[in-house]
């Protein structure tokens, strides 16, 4: 098999077990890399993020971090959600989603960038005060 | 509580739309949402990856459906993404939530700004 399927398989697990977008880099990689159209790299994420949502779902319950009330109610209206994105999907067609999924990727790393470094700041402070 | 019922549901239906629309990104967007509503972060980490296991498996539904995409097409990277999984409920306890930001964040900078102007 292919040495960099396998780093990308194994990366994306790593960022998705995390619930950090996992699934951006697996995208990324099928995008950017594959030459995949998006919808197509789309639904091969969504395929992958299965079992492994699975794995780390019952490690997670594991430990007893799974509060499920909360994720019921986030899926009792997350599902018409996923239903209702089949029609916007047909409609916007592969290139305009792409189009939006790399926007919302500079968007979402910004935004990242910003609190790892705000991050840092709190840290410090919070060492402050212990001391 | 009301409140609290309401925020879930109405950001659960929006986590679902992103989620089939883009086929990711649900969980970027669960993890602030439960962190909102009380959880530490570990938990919210762990309880978004909870929320989108059923909006992935009804969406990807809604793909194979369509023909969009065809199981074997996903085969090759779930061994790895498997072993990835395991290691990511390891290293969560561990892992610097700061250096992880910038690194992931300067990854999706970069990817972002490659997709548009390719």
């Amino acid at each position: 098999m292919d040495i960099i399927k396998i780093i990308a398989g194994l990366l994306s697990g790593i960022i998705g077990g995390m619930g950090l977008g996992g699934g951006a880099v697996l995208l990324i990689y099928l995008k950017l890399f594959e030459n995949l159209n998006q919808i197509k790299a789309q639904g091969i994420n969504l395929l992958f993020f299965i079992p492994i949502a699975a794995v780390a779902i019952s490690i997670y319950a594991f430990s007893h971090l799974i509060k499920w009330k909360t994720v019921l109610k986030m899926c009792l209206s997350g599902i018409p959600g996923c239903i209702s994105a089949v029609m916007l999907r047909g409609a916007l067609g592969g290139e305009k989603l792409g189009k939006i999924f790399a926007i919302i990727l500079i968007i979402l790393g910004i935004s990242e960038i910003i609190k790892g470094f705000l991050l840092k700041r709190s840290g410090k402070r919070d060492n402050i005060k212990k001391e | 509580m009301k409140k609290k019922n309401l925020f879930l549901l109405g950001t659960g239906f929006l986590i679902g739309v992103v989620n089939g629309l883009l086929g990711a990104g649900g969980g970027m967007l669960a993890v602030p949402v439960l962190n909102k509503s009380g959880m530490s972060k570990k938990e919210a980490h762990a309880n978004a990856v909870a929320v989108i296991f059923p909006l992935s498996v009804i969406s990807a539904v809604t793909y194979l459906l369509r023909g969009e995409v065809k199981i074997n097409e996903a085969l090759p990277f779930i061994p790895a993404g498997v072993i990835g999984a395991v290691l990511a409920t390891l290293i969560l306890k561990k892992i610097s939530p700061k250096a992880l930001k910038i690194i992931f964040g300067g990854f999706m900078l970069w990817a972002g700004v490659r997709m548009l102007i390719k």
